[in-house]
């Protein structure tokens, strides 16, 4: 009884990550293979990326301001308020950011790409596109993987500035400190290393985001609660991955540890 | 010509099809009935590819669809077309966009040329002038008409056609029937359709398969299916509640 309960979900989330590994693989092969259609990854750069920088603009201010609001009053207390830059910038650069920048995604663009692809392939859809001599990865994964390995490292770049300058604005118009200490705490600590780490980590999350997405929308089954279920399991899946993967990207990069 | 031989496929414990074996002609209209669940809509994707069976072969001009590799598949399918039972209209385009979508992927047509072949398989089904619809704006009808528009815009030899006249009222369905037997012509394209509607299998087909419970039990032309001695299929073309099939 014990071993046959562990045993089907075990059995279970093994076929899903060799199918989601199988579909990550397929999709980026068929990148680059003919005919290629600019026009598709153009739509989800717009939809996807383009789309999305009101929301990580929000999440990115709010979340410059917050730490910057947080660390100096709790870095006064030891008379250290002066590396509150310091800290902030590289909290995040390195962290919070990218990682925020993800969980974004996979709320907005992830639970959408299974909810399209998932109402597609109830309504027979994805049968139609194979029937046209389509395949079904190259016309719907593909391009959306572009979109999100491209938008992902860029937004999370935006979000970066965004945050660091409403860090800056807090510190100067909340807690009164002056600007060019700001600044010049963040200019000493802030390396280009750390902001690329970031970087690389968003276009993991950005792979993880798209094939998440589109691997549940292909396997939606049912109608409309289908549809709910794989766009929820999307979500969670793909925000799970993005803050367990975090700790290891961090163990891994040789110049996050620094 | 296509021959389907021992066809088995199970989901789970469910034994959908159980050993189907029949032979569609080439430029004939085939038409497979059965009540639902009885496995035509599994048989169907198997035709064409879109499943794999558990055993059994189906051999399109000779070639088993059911061995082939994925990139001859694609190759294969190109010979098919297929008007899904909702019609799997692309809803995030127009009318005009789905039919283009078929031969724009095929062939290196100019938009002038792509635009006239939109007009004529409009005008086909009757239906000119709808080309800047979106799906969303169709009736049930019109979906149909317009799945089949763009099916035979990429002149397949090979059309299926899954459930064509379920959920239309009888004028539509008579409408559609007669767009089938035009559209089949004078014998040059092969016709494969599954439905339960008798009227419209009758005036459709040269030859009826009746499958049940995962096997054909009968073939024949309309006229000999209206003569059966079979309990099982007279139960099924008559439309009685008593008989040998039970429904649970």
């Amino acid at each position: 009884m014990g071993i046959k309960a562990i045993k089907q979900p075990l059995h279970s989330f093994a076929q899903a990550c060799g199918e989601i590994s199988i579909l990550a693989g397929k999709a980026f092969g068929l990148i680059f293979k003919r005919p290629f259609n600019f026009r598709l990854i153009e739509n989800r750069l717009y939809l996807d990326g383009i789309k999305s920088i009101p929301v990580v603009f929000l999440m990115a201010v709010f979340t410059g301001a917050v730490l910057t609001l947080q660390s100096y009053f709790g870095l006064q207390r030891f008379g250290a308020e002066v590396f509150t830059g310091s800290l902030v910038g590289v909290s995040l650069a390195k962290e919070l950011i990218p990682v925020l920048t993800g969980l974004m995604l996979a709320g907005r663009v992830s639970a959408s790409y299974s909810a399209e692809i998932g109402t597609m392939v109830v309504t027979e859809q994805v049968d139609a596109l194979f029937t046209f001599g389509v395949n079904p990865v190259k016309y719907l994964v593909s391009p959306r993987l572009v979109a999100l390995l491209i938008m992902t490292p860029m937004l999370t770049l935006f979000g970066d500035f965004v945050s660091i300058m409403g860090g800056r604005l807090v510190a100067s118009l909340v807690v009164h400190q002056n600007p060019y200490l700001f600044d010049s705490q963040l200019y000493v600590s802030l390396e280009i290393w750390d902001v690329i780490s970031g970087m690389i980590k968003a276009v993991f999350f950005g792979l993880t985001i798209a094939v998440i997405g589109s691997h549940f929308g292909l396997k939606t089954e049912g109608g409309a609660r289908g549809v709910g279920q794989a766009t929820t399991t999307a979500v969670v899946v793909a925000s799970v991955i993005i803050l367990v993967s975090d700790f290891f990207w961090s163990k891994i990069l040789p110049f996050s540890m620094r | 010509m296509i021959e389907i031989r021992g066809l088995h496929k199970s989901f789970a414990d469910k034994k959908v099809l159980q050993g189907v074996d029949l032979d569609i002609a080439s430029g004939e209209t085939t038409t497979i009935i059965g009540g639902s669940g009885s496995g035509k809509s599994v048989l169907f994707k198997h035709i064409i590819g879109l499943m794999k069976p558990d055993a059994g072969s189906v051999l399109v001009d000779g070639e088993d669809i059911t061995k082939i590799n994925e990139k001859g598949l694609y190759c294969m399918v190109d010979k098919f077309g297929l008007v899904f039972q909702s019609g799997a209209l692309f809803d995030s385009m127009t009318v005009g966009e789905n039919i283009a979508f078929g031969i724009k992927n095929r062939d290196d047509l100019k938009r002038a040329d792509i635009d006239a072949v939109i007009e004529h398989s409009l005008s086909q089904v009757g239906l000119a002038d709808i080309a800047n619809l979106l799906p969303a704006e169709l009736s049930g009808g019109m979906k149909k008409r317009v799945a089949i528009a763009r099916v035979i815009a990429r002149k397949p030899a090979i059309i299926m056609y899954d459930e064509p006249t379920t959920g239309l009222d009888p004028i539509m369905a008579d409408i559609i029937n007669d767009l089938i037997i035009k559209v089949s012509g004078n014998k040059e394209i092969t016709s494969i359709v599954i439905t339960h509607d008798m009227v419209s299998a009758y005036k459709i087909s040269d030859k009826i398969a009746v499958l049940f419970e995962g096997r054909i039990i009968e073939t024949g032309s309309p006229e000999e299916i209206r003569k059966t001695k079979n309990a099982i299929v007279r139960q099924f073309i008559e439309g009685k509640a008593e008989g040998p099939i039970k429904i649970r």
